[in-house]
């Protein structure tokens, strides 16, 4: 079970889409998991066969269970060049039989947060009732904690729980310090209008994925805000992923991350902001979108937020935040003109760095937007 | 005579109770001389006659939907009968019932109003054409089960009988409604019990598209009647004259404590079944013989070659006749749709008017 | 109390209505002289007469007809029809005249008439004089259909009956006329709007009506034996049904087996199956089971008979498969 956020602890496996004996390569989808935060689809990080699956649908385990066991191509009996032989039907792992559960069961289990796959039926056909419901929360004293449900209003409050979880840790564990700097925007918007009138209408770019290409970019120059801090040291990422907070309809976060989002032209990156909002707000998420962020920026500029100061996102060491761009006096040249400006702002683990390096980050990101035909 | 310009006004003030054993048949009545009897019977076949007329023409406008059943041709039966029954006296009638309706003194607003489904309509709209309920007149429908009326009839004249009223209960039905098994268990029924109820039938000679001979192994109806040793008669329904006396003849001798009764009238319907009816079972010479004995125009020729009413009298009556149909259609337009909420009312009879048993002690 | 009969009861019941009201008479094939096709009637015509205790020719549509014109004419009406069989020839006045005319009339007539007829197999009359059509009456709007199943509802449903203003059909299981038990001296009229729990339990709701409440509640005691501990449902009014009292029961057992001897398709126990999925999903613990009458016409053999309507086995195993115990 992969770890898809700092506040995910278990996952409930909803969906196998592949069997033992079928290949796989890097980046399928092999099941989905449910978690406080959605359906997520979980993908595969190498090439190869399944051998078995470990766990059967319905079933809820920790962060850290294996899943299934994936053969590599080139190991074991199986040559590259040679399709893999689809094990003997006798041979294959049983499917995995369909739980069981009465309505009233499933509505107690919803209520009560217990977990269905740990409940075992006494009821026709083996199906879990009330009752078992009941004698399961009496045995676990699970009574109070939010379960894993499907929509409405339970799958909100489940994940308001797991964002102030999440947050309540980050202030709780990691010594903040704020930053913010004041961005002249002029050449920025005015490349923009310029770029976007040569570009079909679908093509167009918005400015916030500027933005994005900014903070990615100007990481380089700062690495120690890119990375996680586990085991009391910083992990810097050679990698920039930025997690982009979206907020979903029915209420709470989400923020999945753009990979390489340093190395992406502006129409990738606009596409790929597009498609995961999309995907978001219909819980169609992949598990690495989820776990991968290096580094997290939130824009509250459509809100018409001035500054946005974040909470970071644990394990990562730093979030940028934006508010909105708006005309406002500027002094240039000892003169007071109408300047079109943003506030950045950086919220910074001070265990992984200190104002200092944080200041150079706001600097870089400014400085790029001087110049957004280079971004 | 000089009365060129009669008036014909409708005279709202007077209930016309000229005849203590007849009810009015409207709110309107004609000032004339000199026989006003026959010229109010001449009066209320033609209200009956124009009244369907511009149903006919509403109908194919699309303002009154489902069955449209006509009368036209067969108004005597319901005119003359009519007047010999009291206000206290039951009615129940068939789908074909407009003409009924419309003698018994229901008034001619309410009854297009049901026409059109409004909730101003002699049945609040529930009923329409087939189902025209009137309590003030004792007027119980309206039965569009042929036959299905029968069996009421015979319970109102046992309720009537077992709280010793002396009302009659008249009970419309056609030449179908004799092939029915109800028709026979209810004239048994009566007979057995000597229930007072006048079975009224209008033999027009076909049930929907099934000609008489083609349905009856004993077409002689009365026979039937006669079998239950119901006193029994055939009527030329054509006349209304003829009709008015042989029921009176009839409801004396029920009112006398004789038993049922049982009266066949043969008439004929001018039109087709219902709007929708090709009428491929009958030639047209046939309605024409019939058309040549239209009981408007036969009545009409009577009294006005016996003196008794001038043309300008009979015109007069047609003027009043359109202006109270033109004035029945715009009430019916000006009628109201009852609200969609209102649904589910009347199915069952709300709490408040539960009757508390006993009203009645037992002596 | 008194010791009594369900017949008795009932005829007890119809000698108050009528001296109490002298608007009330019964009437149908052979109650008079006879006595009652069932003995119900026995002995009222010589103490009311012949007028308000009226032998009638062999005719249901009519003289079912002659009670609603009667009623229209101010009267009240008890028309009795010897079997449900039989009221199918009255059916047309049943449901074109009897549930339609306060409607039609837009609400000027009503229609206060009591139909009574016996109902149900059992006594070997085979397949024209035993089947359970009340679900049929049960489908029509603008009537009442109610079963009395104790000799308290024999005793007390006729009275409310008559006070109701619109038609109501009570349907009298063939096979519960003998049976006997105790009833108050003073038994009073009962309401007919609430099904009754005859007995309590917490673990499966066993819903159902008339002739088949005896082998319910037999069942039960059965089932009480396995420690399964079956509450037991009366409907006793089938139109309009008591929703809040069987969802009531349910919800505490969270389990429903439904007993109706009509048969399964389109049955009675298929609304009241359908209304607890539509309305009650999510408190059930078990799929809806029922007990119903084999889809064949009843037929005369007692072991064929026995074996197509419901009996206490069938209840008790239907009842264990919603437990989820087998056997």
């Amino acid at each position: 079970m992969p770890s898809l956020g700092a506040d995910m602890e278990a996952g409930t496996l909803v969906k196998w889409l592949k069997r033992p004996g079928d290949t796989v390569r890097r980046g399928d989808i092999i099941a989905v998991v449910d978690t406080d935060k959605g359906a997520i689809e979980i993908e595969v990080f190498e090439d190869g066969a399944i051998d078995t699956l470990q766990i059967e649908v319905g079933q809820k385990v920790p962060v850290g269970t294996v899943l299934a066991v994936i053969r590599g191509a080139l190991s074991g009996n199986s040559a590259s060049a040679a399709p893999p032989t689809p094990p003997a039907p006798a041979a294959r792992e049983p499917q995995p039989a369909r739980l069981l559960v009465s309505p009233a069961a499933r509505k107690l289990a919803a209520d009560r947060g217990i977990d269905l796959a740990a409940v075992r039926g006494t009821g026709p056909q083996g199906a879990i009732t009330h009752e078992d419901v009941e004698r399961a929360a009496g045995a676990t004293g699970q009574a109070a904690a939010p379960a894993p449900v499907r929509g409405g209003a339970d799958r909100a409050s489940a994940m308001r729980a797991a964002i102030g979880a999440a947050m309540a840790r980050s202030k709780r564990e990691i010594p903040h310090y704020y930053l913010s700097s004041t961005i002249d925007m002029n050449a920025t918007l005015a490349w923009l209008r310029a770029e976007n009138e040569r570009r079909p209408m679908p093509d167009r770019l918005l400015p916030v994925v500027l933005l994005i290409k900014a903070v990615a970019t100007a990481l380089h120059e700062v690495p120690e805000l890119n990375g996680y801090w586990t085991s009391g040291a910083l992990q810097q990422s050679p990698a920039v992923h930025v997690g982009c907070a979206i907020s979903l309809r029915g209420g709470g976060l989400i923020a999945p991350a753009i990979h390489d989002a340093d190395r992406k032209d502006l129409s990738t990156l606009m596409r790929d902001l597009r498609d995961l909002t999309g995907r978001a707000r219909a819980g169609t998420l992949r598990s690495s979108e989820l776990a991968d962020s290096t580094i997290t920026v939130t824009n509250l500029g459509d809100r018409g937020v001035d500054a946005t100061f974040g909470i970071i996102y644990p394990p990562q060491v730093a979030l940028v935040g934006f508010g909105r761009i708006a005309e406002r006096p500027w002094v240039a040249a000892g003169r007071i003109e109408a300047r079109s400006l943003l506030t950045a702002t950086l919220s910074a683990d001070h265990r992984a760095s200190d104002g200092h390096r944080g200041g150079l980050l706001l600097d870089a990101i400014g400085r790029r937007l001087q110049t957004p035909e280079t971004l | 005579m000089t009365d060129a310009k009669v008036r014909l006004k409708p005279d709202t003030t007077s209930e016309t109770n000229t005849a203590s054993d007849r009810i009015a048949p409207s709110d309107r009545s004609v000032r004339l001389q000199p026989d006003e009897h026959r010229t109010r019977l001449l009066h209320e076949m033609i209200r009956i006659r124009r009244f369907e007329e511009k149903c006919a023409e509403l109908y194919s406008a699309g303002k009154i939907r489902g069955f449209l059943h006509l009368y036209i041709g067969e108004e005597a039966v319901a005119v003359g009968s009519m007047q010999a029954l009291s206000p206290q006296d039951a009615i129940v009638a068939t789908y074909r019932e407009h003409g009924h309706a419309l003698a018994r003194g229901i008034s001619m607003n309410a009854l297009m109003a049901e026409m059109y489904g409004k909730h101003e309509g002699c049945s609040r709209g529930r009923g329409g054409s087939m189902h025209v309920f009137d309590a003030k007149t004792r007027f119980y429908g309206g039965n569009a089960i042929v036959g299905g009326g029968l069996p009421l009839a015979v319970g109102l004249a046992l309720a009537d009988a077992l709280q010793h009223r002396p009302h009659v209960t008249a009970c419309y039905f056609g030449d179908g409604a004799v092939a029915e098994g109800e028709f026979h268990e209810s004239l048994n029924l009566a007979a057995l019990w000597k229930l007072p109820v006048l079975f009224l039938c209008e033999n027009n000679l076909y049930a929907m598209g099934t000609h008489i001979e083609r349905a009856q192994s004993q077409t002689d109806l009365k026979a039937k009647a006669q079998s239950y040793l119901i006193a029994a008669e055939t009527v030329d329904g054509m006349d209304v004259m003829a009709v008015e006396v042989a029921t009176r003849r009839a409801t004396e001798r029920i009112r006398r404590g004789e038993g049922p009764m049982f009266i066949e009238f043969r008439t004929y319907r001018f039109r087709a079944h219902s709007m929708f009816d090709a009428e491929l079972y009958r030639d047209k010479s046939e309605v024409e013989v019939w058309k040549a004995r239209d009981p408007i125009a036969t009545f009409s020729a009577t009294l006005t070659s016996g003196g008794q009413a001038s043309d300008v009298l009979v015109s007069a009556i047609e003027d009043t006749v359109t202006e109270e149909v033109a004035e029945a259609v715009a009430f019916a337009e000006a009628g109201t749709w009852e609200p969609v909420e209102d649904l589910l009312h009347d199915v069952y009879t709300p709490a408040r008017e539960a009757h508390t048993a006993p009203a009645v002690e037992v002596k | 109390m008194i010791t009594t009969t369900y017949r008795e009861a009932i005829r007890a019941a119809i000698r108050e209505a009528l001296t109490k009201d002298a608007r009330v008479f019964l009437m149908g094939e052979d109650v008079g002289r006879y006595g009652g096709a069932y003995g119900v009637s026995k002995g009222l015509l010589a103490e009311f007469g012949p007028d308000r205790i009226r032998d009638t020719p062999l005719s249901e549509s009519t003289f079912v007809g002659a009670g609603i014109g009667a009623a229209l004419g101010g009267m009240r009406p008890i028309v009795e029809v010897m079997t449900v069989n039989f009221s199918l020839l009255a059916l047309d006045q049943i449901v074109n005249n009897a549930a339609t005319i306060r409607h039609m009339s837009g609400g000027q007539f009503s229609i206060p008439l009591v139909i009574r007829m016996a109902t149900g197999a059992g006594r070997q009359l085979a397949a024209q004089h035993a089947h359970s059509l009340e679900g049929w009456y049960a489908h029509v709007p603008g009537i009442r259909v109610v079963a009395p199943a104790t000799l308290d509802d024999a005793r007390g449903m006729l009275w409310t009956a008559l006070e109701d203003p619109d038609p109501v059909l009570i349907f009298e299981h063939q096979t519960l006329y003998n049976m006997e038990g105790q009833l108050a001296n003073n038994a009073q009229a009962v309401d007919l709007d609430r099904a009754a729990v005859r007995r309590p339990g917490k673990d499966v709701s066993l819903i159902t009506y008339g002739g088949t409440l005896g082998k319910t509640l037999q069942a039960a005691e059965t089932l009480a034996g396995e420690g399964i501990d079956a509450e037991v449902i009366d409907l006793r009014t089938l139109r309009p049904l008591d929703m809040p009292t069987i969802a009531a029961s349910v919800k505490k057992t969270r389990r429903a087996v439904i007993v109706d001897e009509g048969w399964r398709s389109g049955s009675l126990s298929a609304e009241i199956s359908a209304r607890l999925v539509e309305q009650h999903f999510y408190d059930l613990d078990a799929p809806i089971a029922r007990v119903c009458s084999a889809e064949v016409p009843i037929p005369y053999p007692k072991h064929l008979e026995d074996a197509a309507i419901p009996q206490p086995p069938a209840i008790i195993a239907a009842a264990r498969e919603t437990m989820g115990r087998r056997g």
